[in-house]
């Protein structure tokens, strides 16, 4: 199946080589250098961080060209950009700028309220969030070469993140125990295309790396996260929040490293300095929650 | 025949995939300590920037190059990047363990990855391989102990290296475990095999 285009292979080759990585936010040069430092897998260039966004409110854009070659210039490891929901145009720049994957990201403020970006024609692969099942497949169906949580950025706040993953997780544990007569009916229920559920079925993953997004402000979180079944961590506002971003982003790296080892972990988090201070869900209004944007 | 995979970050798991598909035991390595069971190491594809950062860390360095001495070591990608003695293009600490001149993504960025099909040479007879490059490296130039076993037609100059090894080290700019094709895991696997003989 389309799956296995060869096109599509170099997309989510690039997802599989980001695994077991941390992938931070950069909003200029020097935080570029900071995160590769920290021993990131990836950046995202952008102008402002989540949080600074939600604070600032109006229109969130994609960043001036001029600072992603900036950082692009600064760094080795492969860089992120994001562009609106549906504005196809922006991705084709960013495409032009050959950054090395685009976020098409509810960070960002939408700039189409019904179709998300039909990424095939792209030579660039996507990353898309998602708060289910049945948004990560159709993602994938729309060519996503790698899956993330949404969370709920910008707020340090790890329970969306969690929702997310979770929701996630049960769906593909119990599509595996579905009979196959079951699918088609399936597929209509999560709005997404039976090949991808059968392929789902099949191989009980997701055929594209699943990263978390969204939340994630200390070494923990990034633990909690890994354990749960994401592939590769993002982090943002978590870092520079926090009152000492540098020692923060090593940890988040040692700590999703060494996920599955307690002892590693505390290590990471000793001494760090205070996380950022964060906010409750229930805080937002609705209307203001970035995970809501997308379907 | 137990084969540690460097798991510290990068595709480790895809590796661990082919190893179970010709039934060879393998163990994924995070410390210095669970290498000491291996007769033989895969340090995967990743980015090499970050890979160097956490052998450093986790003091892993001179364990491996130890390991080395009396034991295989297959490089995928920046697997490859980290094995080498030299990197052209970019001054960083490498594990120095074949003599070889590589220069970091090559080819470009992700825009210019690519799969190709390779033609290797190994045990003396000729293969056809799918080679998938994604934002690879290239080997420039190699020491007289290395043997070269595939080269691609280059986008610059000539014929570029892409399969070399010495003695005790395999390194790939590709990606094998990216395939359903084994053969350049089966390659590994009996250099591991005829060291663990002797």
């Amino acid at each position: 199946m389309w799956l296995l285009d060869d096109e599509y292979r170099k997309k989510v080759a690039l997802a599989e080589m980001l695994k077991g990585g941390v992938i931070m936010d950069v909003t200029n040069v020097e935080q570029a250098k900071i995160a590769e430092d920290a021993g990131a897998v990836s950046v995202m260039a952008l102008e402002r961080i989540p949080a600074d966004i939600r604070r600032d409110g109006g229109v969130a854009r994609m960043s001036d060209p001029l600072l992603i070659r900036e950082i692009q210039e600064s760094v080795t490891i492969p860089v992120m950009a994001k562009c609106r929901i549906g504005h196809f145009a922006e991705a084709q720049i960013l495409e032009s700028l050959e950054v090395d994957f685009i976020d098409e990201s509810e960070v960002l403020t939408p700039a189409d309220e019904k179709y998300h970006i039909d990424k095939w024609p792209f030579k660039v692969p996507f990353v898309c969030g998602c708060r289910n099942l049945g948004e990560a497949l159709r993602r994938i169906a729309e060519g996503a070469a790698l899956i993330r949580t949404k969370g709920e950025p910008g707020t340090g706040n790890i329970i969306e993140a969690v929702r997310h993953m979770r929701s996630v997780q049960t769906e593909i544990k119990r599509i595996r125990s579905l009979g196959n007569e079951e699918l088609v009916d399936l597929g209509k229920t999560l709005g997404a295309p039976v090949e991808l559920i059968r392929n789902l079925k099949e191989i009980g993953k997701l055929p594209v790396p699943n990263f978390a997004a969204g939340g994630v402000a200390t070494p923990a979180d990034a633990s909690l996260m890994m354990q749960l079944g994401a592939e590769t961590v993002f982090v943002g506002s978590g870092i520079y929040k926090s009152d000492n971003p540098a020692a923060r982003a090593q940890a988040i790296v040692h700590a999703t490293t060494h996920y599955m080892d307690p002892d590693e972990v505390a290590k990471a988090s000793e001494g760090i300095g205070v996380a950022m201070k964060g906010l409750e869900i229930e805080s937002i209004p609705e209307a203001e929650r970035m995970q809501e944007r997308g379907w | 025949m137990q084969i540690g995979i460097l798991a510290l970050q990068g595709d480790f798991e895809l590796h661990q995939t082919t190893l179970n598909r010709l039934e060879v035991k393998s163990t994924l390595i995070r410390k210095p300590s669970q290498l000491v069971d291996c007769d033989g190491l895969i340090i995967p594809g990743g980015e090499s920037t970050t890979l160097v950062k956490l052998l450093r860390n986790i003091e892993l360095i001179a364990p491996i190059r130890h390991f080395a001495t009396h034991r295989p070591i297959f490089g995928t990608c920046a697997g490859s990047i980290l094995l080498a003695t030299e990197i052209a293009n970019h001054s960083m600490e490498t594990l120095g363990l074949i003599e070889a001149t590589i220069e970091r993504n090559a080819y470009g960025r992700q825009i210019d990855s690519f799969i190709y099909t390779l033609q290797l040479n190994l045990n003396d007879k000729k293969y056809e391989f799918e080679g998938v490059f994604i934002r690879a490296p290239e080997i420039k130039s190699v020491g007289q102990d290395v043997k070269v076993l595939g080269v691609v037609s280059g986008q610059s100059e000539g014929e570029n290296i892409v399969l070399a090894e010495n003695d005790q080290i395999l390194i790939a700019t590709f990606h094998p475990e990216l395939t359903q094709d084994d053969l350049v895991h089966r390659y590994f696997i009996d250099k591991v095999r005829t060291k663990s003989k002797n």
